[in-house]
């Protein structure tokens, strides 16, 4: 056991810490006051300018091989930043569904020509991503997709409706799941499409999520026709008929460490701190150091599960508790927030929109129902 | 960083582990319910003093292993696991610095009023509010408890003045509050330990226990009650490792950290008792099944060495000055 960091890990430490100071003062400087919210149109825009400076700097995507856009750091380095990210208050990263649930299957099952296609563009902010997994009647249940994706030649027909697409409506593409066998059912026969959103033959509608803003998309296909080159590389990816096996590797992503890092929760517990040295309330006080610990519990089990990584273990069910974890942790750290507030709790500002945006943490990526059966059953035995 | 077990730890806690499994069965744990004041049986901790457990943070010119805290908090979560009854966090974590190899079985006031083994131990180590006193067992008037779990065998300290035979181990106070630091540590360890067992023996049970035609353990509603205490266990083991680095290495933040994962293995020790208890039904809440003396040692250690407030208090005012 060796719980100290290298020079040289330190030294990887102080160049982000500079580099973000610097550049985001810079940022919100150009945006001319407090930037708008990532998950409307005007704020979308205005944190694409915040990614495309991260990615000359080279820190839009600091753990891919430099040749991909990337800066070829650590795993522990890629902690090391996220921590500091947030710890400068840095903003929601708009383009995080590509760079932190697409790209690690991209870099799994991609081909060379995808990956060399596919994943500079979207570390520099030119092609934006969105998920197109859930449907009306396929959340937790996403086995149950009905879209379809029908061969014909030198491409597919697409049909169906996506819902719930994160930041769809400002997206330039889609990721998603379709049923190419339409005599198969549940997790066979679906295929994994890499979709350009601006086809004939695709509607996208943007709506309001709890919070009011337009974060949310839902994305129809009538007869849209998606040619096999429209995406560098190819648009299918991995196998014709293993869609499956690749969503759940990028499942995987969403619930574990690389969507949602300690820094993030770390930074929110630091600033919950000051507003109860400020209360003085006893109780107030005993919760946030709680909230604090439960951030750096998380912190700690995310070192052990990177030693694991770095020594070659796969990423596995474990996944499950971690989002168990974070997203209870995100609704624990806003509530005693707005217990904090008191009657400013109901004015619209960064803590209530955080609270609304920490209460779909449980929901997404799986329910966290869904996630303790996973628990229970893959990493405990317990019988289906 | 290297946030794991080091080959030699994980060889030292599995050969700790695996005595434990052949010498501590629950029947060692039992005989110590009902053992006279003064007569708990030694064998298991005589293989434990044998194999260098008692005497690991000794320094190897006094005749111990001169190891620190990353090695012992693992195998004091395999005591835990067990639920030895004997006093090891007493003797190994807090008194070995103090002591030196060969004080024999400890006890101390240090984490609370009640001694655990005390009629049992060799040596107490008292805490007058200054210093640290060392004394025979034999010597100084005890007063049993009835405690809950029996195999606590606990007694406080009897009236009257202490026999002019106690002499200082320590008058430093930093060393008293290292010293309680690693007793809270220790026990955070212990209770980890016990958590764990608690929810493996749930698990075996669920998949065993069938009801309207099917396992227990197929229902989500016990399915959750499991996840939520290994959901709890996964990040509170970690909370206590750190917490052994930052104890050994004497490091700024060695009392929150220590504090820490007192705190969280207390509200680990709590989910885990409870989902047990209710998991097993009914077949759990008689002392017929080994479940209660598990049970009872968390709920004694939740509150030895300072209890979840008392704990939450000290990050709060380390965090929050």
């Amino acid at each position: 056991m060796d719980l100290s960091w290298s020079a040289e890990e330190e030294a990887f430490r102080a160049e982000a810490r500079a580099w973000l100071e610097a550049n985001l003062a810079d940022w919100r400087a150009g945006c001319g006051g407090e930037p708008a919210s990532g998950d409307t149109r005007e704020g979308f825009a205005q944190h694409l300018g915040w990614e495309r400076r991260l990615f000359e700097g080279g820190w839009a995507a600091v753990s891919w091989p430099v040749e991909h856009g990337g800066r070829g750091a650590s795993l522990w380095q890629w902690l090391l930043f996220e921590e500091e990210y947030y710890r400068a208050g840095c903003p929601p990263r708009v383009t995080q569904n590509g760079i932190f649930l697409l790209a690690p299957s991209i870099f799994e099952f991609g081909t060379p020509e995808q990956q060399a296609g596919i994943l500079r563009r979207m570390a520099g902010a030119e092609d934006l991503w969105c998920q197109g997994w859930s449907e009306p009647n396929a959340g937790s249940d996403l086995a149950s997709v009905r879209s379809t994706a029908r061969r014909v030649d030198g491409g597919w027909v697409l049909n169906g409706q996506k819902t719930w697409t994160t930041r769809g409506a400002f997206c330039t593409h889609l990721f998603g799941l379709f049923r190419s066998d339409p005599d198969s059912e549940r997790h066979r026969g679906l295929t994994y499409l890499l979709v350009p959103l601006d086809g004939a033959g695709i509607t996208v509608r943007g709506f309001g999520r709890l919070d009011g803003d337009e974060g949310f998309a839902e994305v129809f296909f009538d007869d849209a026709f998606l040619a096999d080159d429209a995406v560098a590389g190819g648009v299918v990816l991995g196998e014709p008929e293993q869609g499956w096996r690749v969503a759940m590797a990028t499942a995987g992503s969403e619930r574990g460490l690389t969507l949602r890092s300690p820094g993030r929760f770390l930074a929110t517990a630091e600033r919950l701190l000051e507003l109860a040295t400020a209360s003085g309330d006893r109780e107030l006080r005993r919760r946030a150091a709680t909230a604090w610990m439960h951030a750096d519990a998380y912190q700690q089990q995310t070192l052990a599960t990177v030693t694991r990584l770095a020594a070659g273990a796969k990423p596995g069910a474990e996944a499950s508790l971690t989002k168990l974890w974070w997203s209870e942790l995100d609704i624990e750290l806003h509530e005693l927030a707005l217990d904090l507030l008191g009657p400013d709790a109901e004015t619209e500002g960064p803590w209530s929109k955080g609270w609304q945006f920490a209460l779909s943490g449980p929901i997404y990526a799986g329910t966290n129902e869904i996630q303790r059966n996973i628990a229970a059953e893959r990493l405990l035995g317990l019988p289906r | 960083m290297r946030f794991a077990l080091s080959p030699d730890q994980e060889a030292f806690r599995d050969a700790v582990a695996d005595l434990l499994g052949k010498a501590c069965p629950p029947s060692v744990v039992r005989a110590a319910w009902d053992a006279p004041a003064g007569a708990l049986d030694r064998g298991v901790w005589d293989d434990l003093a044998g194999m260098g457990v008692l005497s690991v943070l000794v320094p190897e010119d006094q005749g111990g292993l001169g190891l620190d805290e990353t090695f012992l908090v693992p195998v004091l979560e395999a005591c835990g696991r067990a639920a030895l009854p004997h006093p090891i966090v007493e003797t190994a974590m807090v008194a070995g610095p103090l002591l030196g190899a060969d004080a024999g079985m400890v006890s101390t006031d240090l984490g609370g009023p009640n001694l655990p083994c005390a009629a049992d131990a060799d040596v107490l180590l008292l805490h007058d509010g200054e210093r640290l006193l060392q004394v025979s067992s034999s010597e100084v008037a005890l007063d049993a408890l009835e405690t809950v779990d029996r195999a606590r065998r606990a007694a406080r300290l009897g009236p009257g003045p202490l026999p002019a035979s106690a002499t200082p181990a320590t008058g430093d106070l930093t060393a008293i509050d290292q010293a309680f630091d690693r007793g809270a540590l220790g026990s955070a360890a212990l209770l980890v330990g016990l958590a764990q067992a608690m929810l493996d023996q749930t698990v075996a049970y669920v998949r065993e226990r069938h009801q309207f035609g099917v396992p227990v353990g197929s229902f989500q509603a016990v399915k959750h009650h499991c996840a939520n205490v290994a959901l709890a266990l996964e990040h509170t083991r970690p909370i206590v490792w750190r917490a052994a680095w930052s104890v050994a290495h004497d490091l700024p933040t060695r009392a929150r950290d220590a504090s820490a994962a007192k705190a969280m293995a207390n509200e680990a020790a709590e989910r885990a008792g409870r989902a047990a208890l209710q998991c097993h039904g009914a077949i759990g809440y008689t002392v017929e099944a080994d479940l209660h003396l598990f049970l009872k040692r968390s709920w004694a250690l939740t509150r030895a060495w300072g209890d979840t407030a008392f704990h939450t208090d000290r990050v709060a005012d380390a965090l929050m000055p």
